[in-house]
């Protein structure tokens, strides 16, 4: 068992703050498939197409047969410790600052011997469970976990590494207004968070839910994403213990192009849903990537809420999903500016959640519960995108297997002008 | 020139002092509110262009946006279903002498300190005359209720079933227009029905009859307690709007000091 992470102490004004350093980044082309997976918290191998040898590490072309059809397919996660190290001291900066670091190799069930990180409650030449993460340097790595849970496990420092994890961390949930907000403040209370600040836009305007977001314990701090000022000063107050950013900022209106004659909701829907993002990211951003080593609580996770409409527009909802998409492409430009402080942005994908603007759609609907369970588990696990819901899930298969086909499915016609 | 000569010296030695009625255009400041499945009244935004910086080295700017019946601002005939056929009924096309006029300022701040949804009434008017004369033609109309001075929620007012503030009877608006044949009408709200004037009938009278006699509206004025109730002179000329259906502008009022 791990010793349970304490709240960090008050941080001493006069020590130096780490420097975001990150471990290697290179890997080949090959190598990526293992990030893909990673990234949604899949720990996926190379496995012949048609020999059925499983390999690692990953190649251009099979160990077994030479074929180069190597799809990456889910990988049995057992597996035994074989030998390992502890390692105290590194030429990575990254490294030499973590040091002991213990590493070794594991032999999988299914063959092949993958080297690992190893976690603390692994006991030696023991069983292990395999797992995938993201490390700092936003790339897949294989972590030897014990077979059986353990406390505190997520509290190594190992994990903290891994992952994006509340727990005693400070978090800024941009919008007190949506209909998701008080689920996900009671989500993050529960999971930990040290402080939850929420954006509250408009205060001369009363809402319902403010009566219960007081009851949770949130801070409310005055911000309005379509207001460059408001958001550039809320930056300039707490900007420098933001620790995870949750937008959950979002504008939409049901209609496409001709359903609504003007490009007002649409002017609403960018300014909210795209150019909120951008004004959070150019106030935020610069401050939470200077302090991604900044000890237990340091920043960590930048997190998005899109509507699958993001890959594939909806027309029922045709000028949203576009503003959808122009949020996902940014969020894509983020993810490689901010890459380089290590800091990590999720990406969480829903179908329809039950709120007044998809009220005219059937089930299923994303509760806002689910939604809220759904981040905290993302950032718990340290992934890069998250799929909420049926839906969501649905529409990304078919988009992996053709994006044709699934513009052809969703843009079906009725008859008649 | 006379007239003018001695306006100058009066502006200059402060015997007429230049009174502000404007509130700061705020992103922050409220703006009528509508179910949400309709298009909305966009608030005032500021994006910087350039502050002596790299993006442009010697001057600083700014892009703004905003309705034209954003923070305070003017109504034009043509803002309303009842004005949209009266001619000339556009900010553009309002001829400018409009835009200089005599003010009144009716008091009613008592009854809408006792009451949030107070209407004035015709009596509220005559009772005005008494004291003061019958109000000239071509008058501004200033409904006085100090609202300018509630801050935050208090300000709109709203509630479940709307929003609560004061404004005209739609009896005193027909009054005040069809026998004071008057230039517009004023208030300190956010426009010039009462909140729950979306309850009248007609709906928004003030907006209705004003704009439909081809009268002009304020709202969202601030400091109509610096006004004498008569024998001020107000300045309240919108943007040259191209079809434009009101403008915010900055409103001023020429008020007698000696």
């Amino acid at each position: 068992m791990t010793d349970p992470l304490l709240a960090p102490p008050k941080k001493n004004p006069q020590r130096r703050s780490t420097s975001p350093t990150r471990p290697p980044e290179m890997r080949s082309r090959a190598a990526l498939g293992l990030t893909a997976a990673a990234a949604e918290g899949r720990l996926a191998l190379q496995c012949c197409a048609e020999c059925a040898t499983w390999q690692y590490p990953p190649r251009d072309a099979c160990v077994a047969c030479l074929s180069n059809d190597l799809p990456w397919v889910d990988f049995p996660p057992q597996g035994q410790l074989l030998a390992e190290t502890t390692v105290q001291t590194s030429p990575r900066l990254y490294y030499r600052e973590r040091v002991p670091w213990r590493i070794g190799t594991v032999k999988t069930d299914v063959g092949p011997i993958i080297l690992v990180h190893i976690h603390p409650d692994v006991t030696p030449q023991s069983a292990i469970h395999l797992t995938a993460h993201l490390d700092r340097a936003g790339q897949g790595v294989l972590v030897a976990m014990p077979p059986q849970e353990t406390s505190n496990a997520m509290d190594a420092p190992l994990m903290r590494e891994l992952t994006a994890d509340p727990k005693h961390r400070r978090v800024l949930l941009t919008d007190a207004r949506a209909e998701n907000a008080p689920a996900m403040a009671k989500a993050l209370k529960d999971a930990g968070a040290a402080i939850i600040f929420i954006g509250e836009s408009e205060s001369w305007r009363p809402y319902t839910a403010r009566a219960a977001l007081q009851e949770i314990g949130v801070e409310f701090m005055p911000l309005d994403v379509t207001d460059t000022l408001s958001v550039q000063t809320l930056a300039g107050e707490i900007g420098g213990k933001t620790d995870i950013l949750i937008n959950n900022a979002q504008f939409v209106r049901p209609g496409g192009a001709l359903a609504r004659g003007d490009v007002g909701f649409a002017q609403n829907e960018m300014d909210v849903n795209y150019f909120g993002m951008m004004r959070l990211a150019q106030a935020f951003g610069p401050g939470m990537c200077k302090r991604t080593a900044d000890e237990a609580n340091s920043a960590v996770a930048w997190v998005n809420l899109l509507h699958i409409g993001a890959l594939a527009n909806t027309p029922e909802y045709g000028a949203f999903a576009a503003s959808q998409s122009a949020a996902h492409s940014l969020s894509q430009s983020l993810r490689s500016e901010f890459r380089t402080a290590g800091l990590r942005v999720m990406n969480v994908f829903s179908g329809p959640t039950e709120s007044d603007w998809f009220a005219s759609l059937p089930p299923p609907k994303v509760l806002p519960q689910s939604l809220a369970r759904d981040v905290i588990k993302g950032l718990q696990a340290g992934v890069e995108d998250v799929w909420s819901g049926d839906i969501a899930k649905d529409v990304r298969d078919r988009f992996r297997r053709d994006p044709k086909v699934l513009e052809r499915e969703l843009t079906f016609g009725g008859d008649g002008p | 020139m006379t007239t003018l000569t001695d306006l100058a010296a009066s502006l200059a030695s402060g015997t007429i002092r230049v009174v502000d009625l404007t509130h700061t255009l705020d992103p922050d400041f409220p703006v009528i509110i509508l179910p949400p499945e309709f298009g909305q009244c966009a608030r005032f935004r500021m994006e910087e262009i350039s502050a002596y910086d790299h993006r442009g080295p010697a001057w600083k700017w700014h892009n703004i946006s905003m309705s034209e019946h954003t923070g305070t601002h003017f109504d034009a005939p043509s803002h309303w279903v009842s004005g949209r056929d009266v001619p000339f009924g556009s900010v553009d096309a309002i001829s400018p002498e409009n835009f200089v006029g005599p003010v009144v300022v009716i008091d009613c701040v008592a009854q809408s300190n006792a009451n949030e949804d107070y209407e004035m009434v015709i009596d509220d008017i005559t009772a005005w005359e008494k004291q003061h004369g019958t109000i000239p033609n071509g008058s501004w109309i200033m409904m006085r209720t100090d609202w300018s001075k509630r801050q935050g929620a208090a300000y709109l007012n709203m509630r479940e079933d709307g929003p609560h503030s004061p404004g005209p009877a739609p009896e005193a608006i027909k009054f005040l227009i069809d026998e004071r044949d008057i230039l517009g009408f004023g208030t300190e709200t956010v426009g010039t029905d009462s909140g729950q004037g979306s309850h009248a009938v007609p709906p928004y009278p003030a907006h209705y009859y004003l704009h439909g006699a081809g009268k002009f509206g304020l709202q969202c004025l601030s400091g109509l307690d610096q006004l004498p109730a008569t024998g001020a002179i107000l300045i309240a000329a919108p943007l040259k709007i191209k079809d434009g259906t009101g403008s915010p502008l900055r409103v001023l009022a020429m008020v007698d000091n000696t």
